[in-house]
């Protein structure tokens, strides 16, 4: 095991991270309080509570999550893409590196961040609403999954895209559209019948609920087909990852 | 870098898929473009590729290897202050950082002007005096001629031929006799005329070809047929063809 990379390519991705601490520290913390002003202040206060639990408060793992899963993406897929625009991945690809090596150095950078974004945005919450967590060891396991998997995802994505459109395709039109409906600002059973059953289809909803049941013991679906849902998620981007490095798609002229 | 489609590579004994890790480190690489995160200090790219390659961080030798490279006033600079000369140089030293035993160097010299040619002449020589292997690609012969010991010659992605300088060049070279005459001729004499001469210099000069991979060169004879002819002449200089003519007839015989 090549540790050494492991903590160079680390410590290279949180040094831009450090580097861009405006755009990526403050403008989530800025958007979660918008988020919090207008849809628990302004709506919230239209809507008594969701499920028993205030709405303010209930959206606050939906806003997590809706964090969670664009940062987490664009972290890990503009870190690895980057390198592949400017041509410095050469130096990745002829070091002594396995493949192993350069998704932990990558991912494991793009998730922490994700982390720390995330653990701000809840103590940003807990100054507008009076926050509670119920499961603690659950919501921190759903918390860690969420960052790894996506960060996982959005690295794909950034092996994926060879230009800067391909690298916002996904998540703008994939990924925002999916937490929206996947019940961030409401419960599914607000919905008309038919389409809580669509939504039955949006993996994110699975995530989403199961934060949500760590939280405040309420949720859209059951917390083991939330848990199974995001462990089948990690493991379809896990195989991908292999595939792309194994036949060099992307990666390898 | 590439999936392989056929055959293996070894370096220093060690098969290049099987056993990546050791032969990696073994490596370093300098790529032609200039390839540099834009953003990024010259310390923390430096540091970083030690970092790739596996090797704990050491101030004291990236310091060292970074005033070598008369880098030493720019480590806190970001690299896209450097000049192109200067980014060449980072681009070195982040392909020293691991202490490579082999390093390849593709094009370093392309697009560079002739003072900073120079310099990294002199770079590739310190390196060559402190024990590793260059393996330079280029395109002016001049330079392989100038600093290699082996010249391989590579045309189409084949491989012509490997061969170590001095005997490429006295095996494959041609070497010109140039005869002073004393006095300038109109023309050559009809006696000479099996040597293929030139006459050249307002008739003062006579150029001879000949192949020193021949038993005979031909030299003897034509100096005695000279005398023949009534023609002395006052000096003779002989030159050996460069790696550049050698390469073009090697590229043409294999069109």
């Amino acid at each position: 095991m090549n540790i050494e990379a492991v903590k160079a390519i680390y410590t290279s991705e949180m040094r831009r991270t450090r580097k861009t601490l405006m755009q990526s520290i403050a403008s989530p913390v800025i958007s979660t309080a918008l988020y919090f002003v207008v849809f628990g202040s302004a709506i919230g206060s239209r809507i008594q509570s969701v499920d028993g639990v205030p709405y303010g408060l209930f959206i606050v793992p939906g806003l997590m999550m809706l964090s969670l899963l664009t940062q987490s993406i664009s972290n890990a897929s503009f870190g690895i893409f980057f390198p592949k625009f400017t041509g410095t991945i050469y130096e990745i690809m002829s070091a002594p590196i396995s493949h192993f090596e350069i998704i932990l150095g990558y991912v494991g950078a793009a998730a922490s961040k994700s982390l720390i974004i995330g653990s701000i945005i809840l103590i940003t919450a807990a100054f507008f609403v009076d926050l509670r967590i119920e499961h603690p060891f659950w919501m921190l396991a759903f918390f860690i999954l969420t960052c790894v998997t996506f960060s996982l995802f959005g690295f794909i994505i950034g092996l994926w895209a060879d230009n800067f459109e391909k690298l916002q395709l996904i998540p703008l039109l994939v990924i925002t559209p999916l937490v929206f409906l996947g019940g961030s600002f409401y419960s599914v059973d607000m919905l008309p019948e038919f389409w809580q059953k669509v939504s039955l289809l949006n993996p994110v909803l699975y995530l989403i609920s199961g934060f949500r049941w760590s939280f405040f013991e309420v949720s859209d679906v059951s917390v083991t087909t939330s848990l199974a849902m995001i462990v089948v998620f990690l493991v379809v981007c896990l195989s991908i990852v292999w595939w792309m490095f194994k036949t060099g798609y992307k990666i390898k002229p | 870098m590439v999936s392989p489609s056929s055959g293996s590579v070894t370096v220093g004994g060690f098969d290049i898929i099987r056993d990546f890790r050791r032969t990696r480190q073994l490596i370093g690489l300098v790529p032609q473009e200039l390839t540099l995160g834009a953003f990024e200090l010259v310390i923390n790219t430096v540091k970083l590729s030690r970092g790739l390659f596996g090797k704990a961080p050491d101030d004291t030798y990236i310091d060292s290897l970074l005033e070598k490279l008369t880098l030493g006033d720019k480590k806190q600079a970001m690299v896209q202050q450097l000049s192109g000369g200067m980014k060449r140089r980072v681009l070195i030293a982040k392909a020293l950082s691991h202490q490579p035993r082999i390093l390849f160097l593709d094009e370093p010299t392309a697009g560079v002007d002739v003072e900073l040619r120079k310099d990294m002449w002199a770079i590739v020589e310190q390196l060559r005096r402190d024990g590793v292997t260059i393996i330079l690609t280029t395109h002016y012969i001049e330079e392989a001629e100038e600093i290699a010991d082996r010249v391989g010659v590579i045309n189409d992605g084949r491989l012509l031929l490997i061969e170590d300088k001095d005997t490429l060049m006295s095996k494959m070279g041609n070497k010109q006799l140039t005869i002073e005459l004393k006095e300038a001729v109109e023309q050559i004499p009809a006696s000479l005329a099996d040597y293929d001469l030139q006459l050249t210099a307002g008739g003062t000069k006579l150029i001879y070809q000949y192949d020193i991979k021949s038993e005979r060169t031909g030299i003897t004879g034509l100096l005695s047929d000279l005398n023949g002819a009534g023609l002395s002449f006052k000096d003779l200089v002989t030159s050996q063809s460069s790696l550049e003519d050698i390469f073009v007839d090697l590229v043409k015989g294999q069109a």
